[in-house]
């Protein structure tokens, strides 16, 4: 019995090694690929600007894999992102000697808000995510265009301690990488040492049991979101302050990258899995296409067709490699 | 043995028949004109209610075959991108050199073909959602219109297509008859065959129904067909209205069309609603539009009403499902 | 201070339209591995519900070491030290063993409240180990087998120190090594000092484990004796609650010709080489232990998975099945065994139910006739005799076995030459079981052929013709039923046999 163990353990997790190997892979390939075609890829320059585009699209990847680690899903974080950045942008505007870090305070908390609303309208009220976030975002992104009357605000408008956010650096590496490794390591702390971090993972695997273990399903869910609002609202912030403009359709659409990096990292839309280690190389791999393309001259209206082929087909692999699995745990049950 | 006489027949009952979302949908419908017209002196107007009417129709199209999905207890979020991906097609063929009549024509056909993959993906992959799937495409199917069109508007059409969103057949606008016959078609599909039958059985339990021989995968494919061919018919209207198109067309549209279906009393749970009430939604929902817009309310106050009528229009039975749930248990 | 760690006086639970439970007892010791028997329905689960805390008693108390005590949730029942080892283990196939272990008490460091990782690995390895297990507590759990995740749920009760462990059917689905292998952790145990509540159907496990048995019968407490002092055939008596022939109608049908072959049918993983024969008229009893892959023959049978072996005739002529109304249409019926999730649309009413699987020949075009389709609901449901006032009644408000008879009325209106029927009695009162055996005779006298699946050998050997055993997903014996015996049907179903 034992031996049989051993073996499909390893047979099990040898696959999802496998997994993340390939696209660790995948990713060299397309490297080598782009460098073939635009020696300019893989200059120091690049690279640094790629990273830094991609620590945005990486911080919401991690409150993106709680939402889906609980079988859920936010359509929300576009608008989130957008109105957090506008309130943090309208006030530096009108208060240019506010302390950037009470800023980025302030975009937090306006996104803690929205993401609470929404974690409410799904735990308490029972409303499906995807309705939920689907009607929220309207909200969020209507209320953005009301805080700002419409308007811009842009780059003259913001004092530049501001704009600095996104541009300074310690020790040579950009603020928002800094900024984005330490929330990796925040929330890798979180989901593997804490109790609630392991529990939202429990809601994911099997909410019955976690009810009859004593966990509270709806304060995880409600905290899911909430989580997730807050780094929609941090990325609000750090958007605005990037590209040093605020307007009512900022990040439109920009749930779907999200979304597009979780799956590629192999979070599963079942629930219950998802790992760090994934989600760093599925944000990577988004990242680097957004950025490659444009260098070997790929349309930028391929982009959005390119995603969502991406997004299919990262699905269907990860159920075709599942079914695998469970085909092989079959075939070794012996009758 | 006792031979028991089981009823063969309902008896009417007043309170039942008046108890129902509907009535409040009517009632909620009276009260948005009589606000409307309290607000703005111009509102009850024969002229400027038709010409309201026209503009709000050309999406009702997908809220049809929506109620059907919703039934099923799925959503489809890509409607609002086959709109486009057919718009655009049938724009850029026609500017190509194809006859407008063939490219009407494919334009249907590319829009039942995006519903048919979509619905085809779902069945296949049962361990995926729709959810996922129809995300997945929704993305995919407008980033082909970007593809073809990319940020270019396309356009000239012949005269006769303006006819479609701006025609009248009498004194009725054209786009309101071609509505009333596909509403009357949609609510005999759901409520009086065996199509709508089964649909119904899907929604409320699915097992049971592919244990009664119930051929689930082929309802489900052509559901989310007729959606995708729906949303076409949509694109024709929408596109003859505008007189040109762009790869940005219809976008949201996926959730004015998903709080019509909700707010008219169509359980996201699946297997309850009418489409009678979706139908009065659609017409509550354009009409409050169109009069907070006579009362210049900006278009982004209007974002926020419909997304907290959609909210609202499905906490309501959910709060009460929930407080039914407690008594029993209690 | 009383003997009992556990004493459980009048016991009484009622659900809308069930009494489940009926002024029951029960009293544990110390150290003793306690049976708890009863037929399907008789109140075993819900009683172990009441014990976890999933449900509350109406009435009734509960005396816990002496002290009169209230167990209002699950969390509460832990905290008390009752644990319950489930026959479909309750776990998180995402998570690691360790983790299952763990779930809800964690060891986390005193000050930063970090979870210790390495301990809970060490100590999930011993607990693992004190059961004579060698699983890894690095694997996740999904990974491994029924027996396996059996193993780490009760390391998961010693870790909580649970000192009452319940064990609901834990033999089910496992095979005979298997469970020997659970007896030997069980024996542990109790010479620890833990109460074990073992609820099996098998008297096999009764009679190598238990010491006490206590018996219910039809939400009812029949009676507690210690296992030497009653003789099997009295047992049976006290949880039947009749001689069993009398249940059951007299058939004097002559089988008629073979309606259905099944040669070789084999599903990886599930079963294999599954060969037989059914006549028309016939009652073929299909039984074995839960988890021997009858449910899993009769599902490839109706389409609802895919066999990778064999054939299939029916009415002489090779069949492909590969979706339910494949089968419907060739001409085989299922009646399956949850009824509620997989037989009934619940919220609607009794004739839809019924009309259900007969939309075409009720329809022209498409069009549903719905005068006739009441007409034939109303004829079918006085047909089988369903207890309501009209068809508009709604399913969920009937009992179970009304809710039965209308999913067989479902299965009448389809033109069908065999009939599968899945545990046809299971959660259905002595009453109304009589009936539905009358009915499934009935339905053979008109030329159906019948395959009915049931674990109740009583009901096996009382209502059919010939028997198949299943074991481990292999046919062990077919029996005339004339000849078979509740010994030899057990023999078969789970003769030992060493697995490798």
């Amino acid at each position: 019995m034992t031996g049989k163990t051993l073996e499909k353990t390893s047979f099990g997790a040898s696959f999802a090694r496998f997994r993340e190997l390939g696209l660790l892979l995948f990713i060299l390939m397309l490297a080598i690929g782009v460098q073939l075609r635009n020696p300019s890829f893989l200059t120091m320059e690049n690279l640094s600007d790629m990273v830094t585009n991609t620590a945005i699209l990486s911080i919401l990847v991690v409150g993106m894999m709680l939402v889906i680690v609980t079988r859920g899903i936010d359509l929300s974080i576009g608008a989130t992102l957008a109105l957090s950045g506008m309130i943090a942008a309208l006030t530096v505007s009108a208060y240019p000697d506010v302390h950037p870090l009470l800023a980025i305070l302030l975009g937090i908390l306006v996104g803690l808000i929205c993401g609470a609303i929404i974690g409410l309208l799904v735990a308490k009220a029972g409303i499906l995510p995807i309705i939920a976030t689907l009607g929220m975002m309207n909200v969020f992104r209507g209320t953005t265009f009301l805080a700002s009357g419409g308007k811009w605000v842009s780059a003259h408008q913001m004092p530049s301690s501001f704009k600095a956010i996104a541009t300074g650096s310690v020790l040579g590496i950009n603020t928002l990488i800094l900024i984005a490794v330490f929330i990796y390591i925040l929330f890798y702390y979180f989901i593997t040492y804490t109790r609630t971090g392991r529990q939202i993972y429990a809601v994911g695997s099997n909410p019955e049991s976690a009810r009859i273990s004593g966990i509270q399903n709806d304060k995880i869910l409600w905290l899911v979101y909430t989580i997730m609002g807050g780094l929609s609202g941090l990325a609000g912030v750090l958007w605005v302050a990037k590209f040093a403009s605020a307007q009512g359709d900022t990040a439109v659409g920009y749930e779907l990258s999200v979304i597009a990096a979780c799956v590629l990292g192999g979070v599963s839309i079942a629930g219950g899995s998802g790992k760090i280690s994934g989600i760093i190389l599925g944000s990577i791999l988004l990242g680097m296409l957004n950025n490659a393309l444009p260098l070997i001259n790929v349309s930028p209206f391929w982009q959005m067709g390119i995603q969502g082929a991406i997004i299919l087909i990262a699905v269907v692999i990860n159920a075709l490699v599942k079914r695998g699995v469970d085909r092989n745990n079959l075939m070794r049950r012996r009758i | 043995m006792e031979k028991r006489v089981l009823l063969g027949s309902r008896a009417f009952s007043w309170k039942a028949f008046f108890l129902q979302w509907e009535w409040m949908l009517v009632l909620i419908f009276l009260l948005v004109h009589a606000l409307n017209a309290y607000l703005s002196p111009y509102y009850l107007n024969a002229d400027s209610l038709r010409d309201a009417t026209m503009t709000f129709l050309d999406k009702a199209f997908i809220v049809l075959p929506m109620v059907l999905i919703i039934i099923l207890g799925d959503i489809d979020i890509s409607v609002a991108s086959i709109v486009a991906l057919s718009s655009v097609v049938m724009a850029d063929l026609y500017t190509r050199g194809v006859p407008m009549e063939l490219a009407v024509f494919i334009c249907l056909g590319v829009g039942a073909l995006c519903g048919y993959i979509n619905g085809l993906l779902i069945t296949k992959f049962k361990e995926l959602s729709a959810v996922i799937v129809t995300l997945g495409t929704m993305i995919l199917y407008r980033g082909i219109a970007y593809i073809i069109l990319e940020d270019q508007a396309a356009g000239k059409f012949p005269e006769w297509f303006s006819y479609l969103g701006w025609g009248y057949v009498g004194p009725v606008p054209f786009i309101f008859l071609v509505f009333v016959i596909f509403a009357a078609a949609f609510i005999l599909l759901l409520h009086k065959t065996t199509f709508g039958r089964r649909v119904y059985a899907m929604g409320n339990n699915l097992t049971a129904s592919q244990f009664s021989g119930i051929k689930v995968d082929r309802i489900k494919i052509i559901v989310f067909t007729l959606a995708g061919l729906m949303a076409a018919v949509t694109a024709l209207f929408l596109t003859s209205r505008m007189g040109s198109t762009r790869p940005n067309i219809a976008t949201g549209y996926e959730l004015d069309v998903i709080a019509m279906v909700v707010l008219g009393g169509i359980s996201t749970a699946g297997g309850k609603g009418r489409m009678i009430g979706a139908i009065l939604a659609v017409f509550l929902i354009g009409y409050l539009r169109y009069g907070l817009g006579l009362v210049n309310v900006p278009a982004q106050m209007l974002l926020i009403i419909i997304g907290l009528l959609l909210i609202a229009a499905v906490t309501i039975p959910n709060l009460k499902g929930r407080l039914g749930k407690g008594k029993r248990a209690g | 201070m009383s003997d009992y760690v556990l004493e459980l006086k009048g016991i009484t639970k009622a659900f809308p339209g069930v009494k489940a439970l009926d002024g029951v007892h029960f009293q544990l010791k110390k150290g003793e591995i306690h049976a708890l028997m009863g037929e399907n329905g008789a109140g075993k689960s819900t009683f172990i519900k009441i014990i976890t805390g999933v449900h509350l008693p109406d009435e009734g108390e509960i005396i816990l070491n002496g002290v009169r005590t209230q167990i209002n949730s699950p969390k509460d029942a832990q905290r008390l030290g009752i644990a319950a080892i489930y026959q479909h283990v309750t776990c998180f196939p995402d998570l690691s063993v360790t983790e299952n272990i763990f779930m809800g008490h964690e060891k986390v460091s005193k000050r930063t409240k970090r979870i210790r990782w390495s301990e809970m690995h060490d100590e999930a390895k011993l607990l693992l180990q004190e059961l004579g297990s060698n699983l890894d507590p690095r694997t996740r759990m999904g990974a491994l087998s029924v027996a396996q995740q059996q193993i780490v749920e009760i390391a998961k009760a010693l870790s909580m120190r649970a000192r009452i462990i319940i064990m609901d059917e834990p033999t089910a689905a496992l095979t005979a090594r298997e469970s020997e292998e659970l007896y030997r952790i069980a024996e542990k145990l109790r010479d620890d000092g833990a109460s074990i509540i073992f609820i099996s159907h098998r008297f096999e496990d009764m009679y190598r484990l238990a010491s006490k048995v206590t018996v219910f019968r039809d939400s009812r407490y029949i009676g507690s004796w210690g296992v030497n002092e009653i003789s099997n055939e009295a047992l049976i008596v006290a949880m039947v609650g009749r001689q069993i022939t009398q249940m059951f109608p007299q058939r004097s049908a002559e089988p008629g010709e073979e309606v259905l072959r099944v040669e070789g049918l084999g599903k990886t993983g599930y079963f294999a080489d599954v060969s037989f024969s059914l006549r028309r008229g016939e009652i073929l009893g299909l039984t074995g232990l839960v988890g021997a892959g009858r449910t899993e023959v009769c599902q490839a049978l109706f389409g609802i998975t895919t066999p990778d072996q064999g054939r299939v005739f029916l009415r002489g002529e090779e069949i492909v099945i590969r979706q339910p109304w494949h089968a419907m249409e060739a001409g085989i019926g299922y009646l399956p065994e949850d009824r509620q999730k997989q037989g009934l649309v619940l919220d609607w009413g009794i004739g839809r139910n019924i009309t259900l699987s007969a939309l075409d020949q009720l329809s022209r075009r498409g069009w549903v006739d719905e005068k006739k389709e009441a007409e034939l609901a109303k004829t079918l449901a006085e047909k089988v005799q369903v207890k309501a006032q009209s068809i508009f009644d709604l399913a969920s408000s009937l009992s179970g076995g009304n809710q039965q008879k209308v999913v067989v009325a479902k299965l009448l209106t389809a033109h069908l030459d065999v009939l599968i029927l899945d545990e046809p009695t299971k959660g259905v009162d002595v009453g109304a079981k009589s009936a539905i055996y009358e009915m499934i005779s009935e339905l053979a006298a008109q030329g159906y052929g019948i395959i009915m699946v049931s674990s109740e050998m009583p009901e096996v050997i009382g209502m059919s013709d010939r028997i198949i055993v299943m074991r481990e997903g292999r046919v062990t014996a077919t029996l005339e039923a004339a000849n078979a015996t509740q010994a030899g049907i057990l023999a078969a179903a789970m003769a030992n046999q060493t697995i490798s």
